[in-house]
């Protein structure tokens, strides 16, 4: 019952910040439901990931799941894994930091934080709260046991640990009562039934759906779900629980009384306000929002269901999406001045065996609305439109819905509507069958949800989309409730004409090249492509560069060739073409080498004398155990790094860094083994190695773990009797994970060809920029174990020889292009003229 | 067309070609403008602003191809048909430049 759904694997999720300072401004979202989740989806579409350091709570532990399709979940016709939409990698890949698990209690507006229940703040600099709404469970006798929690047996039905609840106890109960008549309670009763439940539905309005049907086509939806077997009790309270330590009967205020051993209360939700009410903010039936889904506060906003705009508090996903892309826009200054002005809803109810559609209003509100309506009682058929200003405003069609696709296109549209009115519910020619496909016009919405008409569909199929699922990603379209799926499918399949694959892009190494890194390499070695515009030339389409693929072929050429590859400096990223580490104003910083973070006074002495011939603005001791000069001009750098007299210590790279050590049994009185030479020899040996992403080492004396070394990408801890453990695949970034436990080997010569084959095997199967705590997960700890230790693919010899290879490749850069460029203007300044923010001094 | 609007430029030549290794970007300051010159690796001149619009970094020490401009601070990319952002930036402003007698001739 506690599996996370869309969770992942190793742990805890979120992003990991790479070494520039931050310069984004904080985005928090507050709610991790289908407004929250999207809304930082269309942020992120928008650029925003750039724009902002993205952090969403979530008090449920799961990733962002689609809540709608709870009662497939429930009616056991979907499996819960199929409902996740964006799983916690998907946070952590998009570099957006969830806190799911995490509730916030309280804002303090004036110092812009966030309080979380488990006692920490979080900064802001713009607030969305995205907090939708809970199941409301009116008072009634005996719900709540003494402790205040729902008595066992009775359940809300909003989230995914309460249908678990209730699939799980469909196994042991047999009579259920479902109170409420609404959307929700229908699907549960439906859903319970599936199971084998007896079901009986209390509803205290006169007739079922009250709130979206009039009371004929309430008479008429009570019919056909009696016809289904399931009991309906009419304009009557339930007002008791009966049971005392669990559910056995539910009392109604006539004095029945209805024999259950489970009861769900669908009685209607309400919106998650007491955080805004705690807050200060403006509340009324939802937390108060302007056009701009501002609250009263500026920088705070809502979205969703807990929001309240012009008088409206909206309990469908449709608004919530609206509200979400509305947002966006303002934020990312996309377009700073889009407005919100309400939704027209549309419904439909997900009740196998009861066809129930329903938008905008049901009855005639002025003296010249028109009404139209066709009765089949004995059918269970009832349909009807209202047309104001030969425009739909409203329609209900129940037990028959083949016109809902028209009806819909017409009410969101505003599309003219037929002279004789009939044909809007009938079809004349009784020519029942559907609209193909092509004859559909390219405006008519295929998605409700989301708003995609079958010409956006089309138009992604003729943009690139080669299947179904590349083009529901791209529109969207299928991704809400899912009702549309099959249509998009044979839209997609219509428009592609029988050209349909799998997404292939997403296996590449680069995107600018279409082949997975084994073929790539392969290709490389054959054809002896040394550059990367030889690469582009030969495997590019059109032999067309690529600017995004160039720093991964770079790297790949590096490992592939060594000192025999042809540098371009072009295809190096900034930080590699001057070999620092490039700021928020264009400065760069420069972290000379510290093997196992021991230095002397020597060295000391010269880092302080060259930070103050070149008014280096900041000089600070990194997480890496090293000193960092913050702050230097791009054209002081060659003069510096001359100065200094000290390698270069990678501390811009996509490679190996640096090896933390603690102080081990030389000085340290627990100390089992010699941490610090160890962690020295490993650096020395690896110093400068390319790799798909930075690499951290740490190498600790004892269990202690005073370097951390158990969340290194390899960590070394001495476990006494002069043995070692490797650990792999750890991080400590934003993102926590401890590292598997590979081998325990017994010197520390073992140790460092371990580490050399793993690294080996990494930098040959990783995806570009895919981390160690990433890959380890991916190719799975027995895998690996297998490979490096009873070389099971007979590949070890290789990965020594291979690693060997750029060891002995390595040259200090510093001492290369620091004598003379490798290129006219290497090290010219590019820094714009405007004044920028300087890298603070303390 | 208010006469803010108007704008004189005038041709600068900035040095040899040479001086721009193919595929990098290098800094100009004329007329007042810092310009940022790329010649791409088919050979081909463009120029613009020097900073991006984004948040100021320098586009100089970017990465390019034929078709974008990337800035290497936030990775915002821009279109070298028109300027215009792939990434929800604002344009950058481009400016005509030509080669001439093996130089860098631009217009600003
Ligand atoms: C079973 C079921 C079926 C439905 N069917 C349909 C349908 O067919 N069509 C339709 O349009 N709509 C349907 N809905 C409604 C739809 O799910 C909601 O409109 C939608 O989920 C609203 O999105 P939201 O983000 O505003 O709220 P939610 O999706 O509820 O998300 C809010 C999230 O915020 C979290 N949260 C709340 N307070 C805090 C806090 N203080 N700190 C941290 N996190 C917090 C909550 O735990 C929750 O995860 C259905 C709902 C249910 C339950
Ligand atoms: S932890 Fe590291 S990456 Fe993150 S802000 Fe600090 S210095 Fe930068
Ligand atoms: S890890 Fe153990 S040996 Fe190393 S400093 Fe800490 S206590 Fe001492
Ligand atoms: S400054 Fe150029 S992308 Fe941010």
């Amino acid at each position: 019952m506690t599996a996370i759904l869309g969770g992942r694997p190793g742990g805890v999720t979120s992003l990991q910040v790479d070494d520039e300072l931050e310069t984004r401004s904080r985005l928090v979202v507050v709610g991790n439901g289908m407004a929250g989740a999207r809304f930082v989806e269309e942020v992120l579409e928008r650029g925003g990931g750039e724009q902002f350091r993205i952090t969403v709570f979530g008090d449920e532990p799961h990733g962002n799941y689609n809540r709608i399709m709870l009662s497939p979940v429930l009616a056991g016709e979907e499996h819960e894994d199929d409902i996740v939409l964006n799983s916690h990698d998907w946070y952590a890949d998009n570099g957006v930091v969830l806190r799911a698990g995490t509730r916030i209690e309280r804002i303090d507006t004036a110092a812009k934080l966030v309080h979380a229940d488990d006692g920490t703040t979080t900064p802001y600099d713009h607030l969305v709260l995205a907090t939708g709404s809970y199941s409301f469970i009116p008072p009634m006798t005996g719900v709540r046991a003494d402790d205040g929690e729902l008595l066992p047996g009775v359940h809300g039905f909003r989230t995914i640990d309460e249908t678990r609840a209730m699939l799980a106890a469909t196994g042991s109960c047999t009579r259920a009562v479902v109170m409420g008549g609404g959307l929700l309670g229908l699907e549960a009763a439906r859903a319970l039934q599936s199971h084998g439940l007896h079901v009986e539905l209390v509803h205290a309005a006169p007739y079922l759906m009250n709130m979206q049907l009039d009371a004929e086509a309430g008479a008429i939806l009570e019919r056909s779900v009696e016809a289904l077997g399931i009991a309906v009790h009419l304009d009557v309270f339930a007002t008791e629980v009966i049971g005392g330590d669990r559910v056995r009967a539910v009392g109604l205020a006539d004095g029945r009384q209805i024999e259950a051993d489970l009861l769900v209360v669908a009685a209607g939700v309400r919106p998650n306000t007491d955080i805004g009410v705690r807050s200060g903010l403006e509340v009324e039936r939802g937390i108060v929002v302007d056009d701009q889904l501002r609250t009263d506060d500026p920088d705070v906003y809502a979205i969703g269901e807990c929001a309240q705009h012009r008088g409206e508090v909206y309990g469908l996903v449709a608004p919530a999406w609206e509200h979400a892309k509305v947002l966006a826009d303002v934020l990312t200054g996309t377009d700073p001045d889009a407005e919100y002005h309400g939704s027209r809803t549309a419904t439909k109810l997900k009740v196998a065996g009861v066809d129930v559609a329903v938008m905008g209003i049901n009855t005639p509100e002025r003296d010249e609305d028109e009404l139209l309506v066709i009765s089949e009682p004995k059918r269970g058929v009832h349909l009807s439109v209202v047309i104001r200003d030969d425009k739909l405003v409203g329609a209900t069609l129940l037990g028959d819905t083949r016109k809902v696709a028209f009806l819909t296109q017409a009410f969101d549209r505003g599309t003219p509507l037929p002279e004789e009115r009939i044909t809007l519910l009938v079809h004349l020619s009784d020519g029942a069958e559907e609209v193909g496909v092509a004859d559909m016009p390219a405006d008519s919405q295929v998605c409700n949800c989301n708003g995609v008409s079958k010409g956006d569909i089309c138009g992604a199929v003729s943009g690139g989309c080669g299947s179904v699922g590349e083009v529901m990603e791209r529109t969207r379209a299928g991704k809400g409730c899912g009702s549309c799926t099959s249509l998009v499918k044979r839209i997609v399949e219509w428009a592609a004409d029988g050209d349909l694959a799998e997404d292939p892009a997403a296996s590449w190494y680069v995107p600018g090249i279409p082949m997975a890194k084994p073929a790539l390499m392969a290709a490389i070695r054959e054809r002896d492509l040394r550059s990367v515009s030889a690469v582009f030339a030969a495997l590019a389409p059109g032999g067309k560069d690529d600017a995004k693929s160039k720093m991964g072929l770079t790297s790949l050429l590096k490992m592939i060739w060594g000192t025999d590859h042809l540098p371009e400096k072009d295809g190096e990223f900034i930080n590699d073409r001057v070999h620092g580490n490039i700021q928020r104003d264009g400065t760069f910083s420069v972290v000379p080498q510290m093997k196992g973070g021991v230095t002397t006074p020597a060295q000391l002495r010269r880092i302080a004398d060259v930070a103050e011939k070149y008014e280096v603005p900041m000089v600070k001791v990194t997480g890496g155990q090293r000193i960092d000069l913050l702050g230097v001009r791009k054209e002081d750098l060659p003069a510096m790094w001359d100065d200094l007299g000290m390698p270069s210590g990678y501390a811009y790279g996509k490679s190996f860094r640096t090896v933390k050590t603690c102080v081990g049994s030389d000085f340290c009185r627990f100390g089992l083994d010699d941490s610090t030479q160890l962690g020295i020899d490993l650096e020395t040996r690896f110093q400068g190695i390319e790799s798909p992403a930075k690499i951290k080492m740490a190498v600790v004396g004892c269990p202690r773990n005073c370097a951390e070394a158990y969340v290194k990408d390899v960590g070394v801890v001495a476990v006494g009797s002069g043995r070692w453990e490797v650990y792999i695949g750890g991080a400590a970034g934003a993102s926590v994970r401890q590292g598997d436990l590979l081998a325990t080997v017994d010197s520390p010569q073992a140790v460092i060809t371990l580490a050399g084959r793993f690294l080996q095997y990494y930098r040959e199967n990783a995806n570009w920029l895919e981390r160690t705590y990433d890959f380890v997960p991916r190719i799975g700890l027995e895998k690996i174990k297998a490979v490096l230790l009873e070389d099971s693919e007979s590949i070890v010899a290789d990965l020594d020889a291979g690693i060997q290879r750029s060891i002995d490749a390595y040259v200090d850069p510093w001492g290369q292009d620091g004598r003379r460029p490798a290129t006219p203007g290497q090290f010219r300044p590019s820094l714009p003229l405007i004044p920028l923010p300087k890298v603070p001094v303390r | 067309m208010s006469l803010t609007d108007i704008r004189i430029t005038a041709e600068h030549a900035l040095g040899r070609v040479e001086e721009i290794p193919p595929g990098e970007g290098r800094t100009f300051v004329v007329g007042g403008e810092q310009v940022a010159v790329f010649r791409l690796r088919d050979g081909s001149l463009h120029a613009t602003q020097a900073a991006c619009p984004h948040a100021g970094g320098p586009l100089a020490d970017g990465q390019t191809d034929v078709d974008v401009l990337v800035c290497p601070l936030h990775l915002y990319a821009y279109r070298w048909s028109d300027g215009s952002s792939t990434s929800g930036a604002a344009p950058i402003r481009l400016f005509p430049v030509r080669e001439v007698d093996g130089e860098v001739v631009v217009e600003v």
